[in-house]
């Protein structure tokens, strides 16, 4: 496990997260959700404060924390790339739209580019099957896509 | 302001049907001129789809659009707009609605606002050119209700879902909203168990269990705390049923688990959801505010002694989370693996406390069946199936949309009559059901009456209501390995079964595919498929082989091909394809070889190029750039 170092700001962050849920162990799972969204990551100094604050042992909250996937032990890039692997999003070509993602952006699955910008995912449907294949950036959807479509979106998004 | 009796609930319920008046009128009759504030016509609505599909094609901007539009020219007085859940009808989306002359407008940009304002809502006439266009007679329909997609389905679980403004519970109200859960609470909760029992309704989360049954047994055990459970973790990739019941009709659901908590003596609800469903949340939270806003969500509900509240839980991406026993741990804040049952939640689950869980679709229908009475409900549908079920039908389909039909609605109409056919003209292949724990039909499955008996006896499942058409590109072998790839990603790991033998099965077809496989590879395939099934500790675990299966039994020749010929007849496994230059259609323009990324094309120009089939990586780059149709690929 690398280690990342985190601001004391961010450590307090978490600790006033925990008492907003009353430090409550059942909660753990919400208190995860609070914290990716307000630092981006949960970096292991981060489950080492929300384990001490709930009372349970650190590799509880590490085992929670690597069992989903929506929780994230490397900071995201500036723009997260999710391509859509859901069944109706593969049978209209989401592995070509996913291999043109990885050559366009020079990363596999689960990595960030060197600068920061770009992360790339996969996710199982996002519901809006009838735009299928589909892929997120950010908040916005991108449905219909064509591996040709691919460079001009991630060129977009670096000016 | 609270409601305190069914009588003060009835009289909201009166001045609510005023509101949706037009609405509902406009449902009723067929009108084919198009109305207009010019042509004399009072009041107008702009319903505009809010579901996720199409907010994701700017639908949002189109709402800001219109409200925009209708204040300049100065008639946002007679014009409402309205943002109602998912149409279905999500291939053409966005849809915008004008009531009262019911006109369907498909794929609407923000730009085009201004003409529908201007010529239909000022001018009373309609913009052809947005108007759905039937495929087969290629005439404009300007009324839903004539387009084959929505003529043959039958809509009970959707009732609300692209009428109603889902954040606005008076609304939810005038279509007899509560009314259900105000007759339930005067009645003993033994008769209301009875009621839905008599239905005959099954869980729609696709076992198909008696939910009148699963009540019951809830009932029996005795507890101070005891949980319902709303179960909206929809995880099957291509599946947004419950998505768009929640996003369209939130109350409908949180009504149900008011009915239920009634019925098993439980004061507590939880709604368990996945992350990935950032409006459908929204739309639950507003829902259930605005119910304790009205009093019909927590202490004392409609003055009978009743007290009931929901919270909210969040799922975090696992698949296995749909589990019930899974699903409980990860309410619980633990890491979500499933245990054995017994004991099962129903005598101890959330915190060891008896706890019911249903699914979405289920629960949508409760107050419905309540309503109408259970033989209502018990005369539509087959035998052992009865009411309705909601598909999301996806994949190489024309219609790709959500679509409710009665139970024993056979696959050809679903998917010819509804679907509107294969896309591109292209040859059927396959429909797949049940998502990864379900089965590929084919050809000669269309003609069975679809419920859960029929589907599981053909191999497939009936599952939560996914269901992925698939034609003739499609190679059967990878749609089996696409499963198992997300089995192999989803599995917790607990069991052995699961968590190696999906993997040594996966990359049993990953040698298949890659043109490694040897005829060999089939039976083994089949033993471990079998053992899995057998032997795995949860329903991920044992369903996870039926892909395999049910693709080994209805397309075992693809199978075959694979190992023994080294030939994928929909060119699908790159390692099995050859590509060729034919040296008489070829003009030696040379546009394959400076297209060609890993430099495997040469030859002289104005003369025939060669494909060297050491350095070509199989991209089909060279095909795509040929104008004289001069590629082979075998």
């Amino acid at each position: 496990m690398s280690e990342f170092k985190v601001s004391s700001k961010a450590l307090r962050a978490t600790e006033e997260i925990c008492h907003k849920f009353n430090n409550d162990p059942g909660e753990l799972i919400s208190i995860l959700h609070e914290t990716q969204n307000t630092l981006g990551y949960i970096p292991e100094a981060v489950q080492r404060v929300i384990a001490r604050e709930l009372g349970i042992p650190e590799q509880k909250v590490y085992g929670v924390v690597t069992f989903y996937s929506f929780f994230s032990m490397v900071p995201k890039g500036k723009y997260p790339v999710s391509v859509c692997l859901g069944t109706a999003c593969y049978v209209r070509g989401s592995d070509k739209v996913l291999e043109e993602f990885k050559r366009v952006l020079g990363i596999e699955v689960g990595e960030t580019t060197p600068d920061g910008k770009f992360s790339l995912d996969c996710l199982r449907c996002v519901g809006a099957c009838g735009l299928a294949p589909v892929a997120t950036i950010g908040e916005k959807v991108y449905g219909r896509l064509n591996p040709s479509d691919i460079k001009k979106i991630v060129t977009d998004f670096e000016d | 302001m609270k409601i305190t009796s069914a009588a003060e609930l009835e009289d909201i319920r009166r001045k609510a049907v005023q509101a949706l008046a037009l609405r509902e009128e406009s449902n009723k009759v067929v009108q084919e001129t198009a109305c207009g504030l010019e042509k004399g016509t009072p009041h107008m609505q702009i319903l505009c789809c809010g579901g996720t599909g199409c907010k994701a094609s700017d639908s949002a901007k189109i709402v800001e659009n219109f409200r925009a539009s209708l204040a300049a020219h100065g008639v946002a007085d007679k014009v409402e707009v309205v943002v109602p859940g998912c149409f279905g009808f999500c291939e053409k989306g966005p849809i915008v609605k004008i009531i009262p002359d019911n006109t369907f407008y498909t794929s609407v940009r923000p730009e085009d606002v201004e003409e529908i304002v201007t010529a239909h809502i000022l001018g009373g006439e309609k913009v052809e050119r947005l108007l759905y266009k039937d495929p087969g007679t290629g005439n404009h329909i300007s009324d839903s209700k004539h387009m084959n997609f929505y003529r043959k389905q039958l809509r009970i679980a959707l009732r609300n879902c692209g009428f109603i403004d889902p954040e606005n519970i008076l609304e939810y109200i005038a279509r007899d909203g509560y009314k259900a859960l105000a007759q339930s609470l005067q009645r003993d909760s033994l008769e209301v168990l009875a009621d839905v029992k008599a239905s005959g309704l099954r869980g729609r989360g696709g076992a198909g269990f008696p939910t009148g049954v699963k009540w019951e047994i809830a009932r029996k055990f005795d507890a101070p705390d005891k949980y319902v459970v709303c179960n909206a973790d929809e995880g099957d990739p291509g599946a947004f049923m419950d998505r768009s019941i929640m996003e369209g009709d939130p109350n409908s659901v949180v009504e149900a688990m008011m009915i239920c908590g009634y019925c098993i003596n439980a004061n507590h609800g939880l709604i368990y959801i996945r992350a990935e469903y950032p409006l459908a949340v929204h739309r639950l939270k507003v829902a259930i505010a605005q119910a304790r806003e009205y009093g019909l969500l927590g202490e004392n509900i409609l003055g009978t002694g009743f007290n009931f509240d929901i919270e909210i839980r969040y799922g975090a991406g696992a698949f296995v989370c749909g589990e019930e026993t899974a699903l409980i741990h990860s309410m619980e804040g633990k890491r979500g693996e499933p245990t054995l049952k017994p004991p099962f939640p129903a005598e101890a689950g959330y915190m060891g406390r008896p706890t019911n869980v249903n699914n979405v679709e289920t629960l949508a229908n409760v107050p419905v069946i309540l309503t109408k009475g259970p033989q209502w409900f018990a005369s539509i549908g087959t035998e052992k199936s009865k009411g309705t079920k909601v598909f999301a039908l996806a994949g190489k389909i024309n219609n790709v949309g959500l679509i409710e039909v009665p139970m024993g609605t056979t696959l050809r109409e679903i998917i010819y009559d509804i679907g509107g056919g294969v896309k591109n003209g292209k040859k059927f292949k396959a429909v797949q059901t049940g998502g990864p724990s379900g089965g590929c039909l084919t050809e000669k499955h269309l003609d069975i009456p679809i419920d859960y008996e029929s589907l599981a006896a053909a191999g497939s499942m009936m599952g939560s209501g996914g269901m992925i058409v698939m034609d003739e590109d499609d190679c059967m072998v990878s749609v089996a390995k696409f499963f198992l790839e997300f089995t192999v990603d989803e599995s917790c790991g607990k069991c052995t079964p699961c968590r190696i033998g999906n993997r040594r099965m996966l990359e049993i077809l990953t040698r298949i595919t890659d043109g490694r496989g040897t005829p060999q590879d089939l039976e083994k395939l089949e033993t471990l498929a079998k053992v899995i099934k057998d032997t795995a500790l949860c329903g991920l675990g044992q369903t996870s082989p039926n892909p395999v299966l049910s693709t080994l039994a209805n397309f075992r020749e693809e199978y075959e091909e694979h190992v023994n010929k080294h030939v994928c007849r929909a060119h699908k496994c790159k390692a099995l394809l050859t590509y060729s230059i034919d040296p008489v259609l070829c003009k030696g323009c040379s546009s394959c070889a400076r297209g060609c990324p890993a430099e495997a094309i040469a030859g002289e120009v104005r003369k025939p190029f060669v494909i060297n089939p050491e350095k070509c990586i199989r991209c089909g780059m060279c095909m795509s750039r040929c104008k004289f149709g001069a590629i082979n690929v075998i």
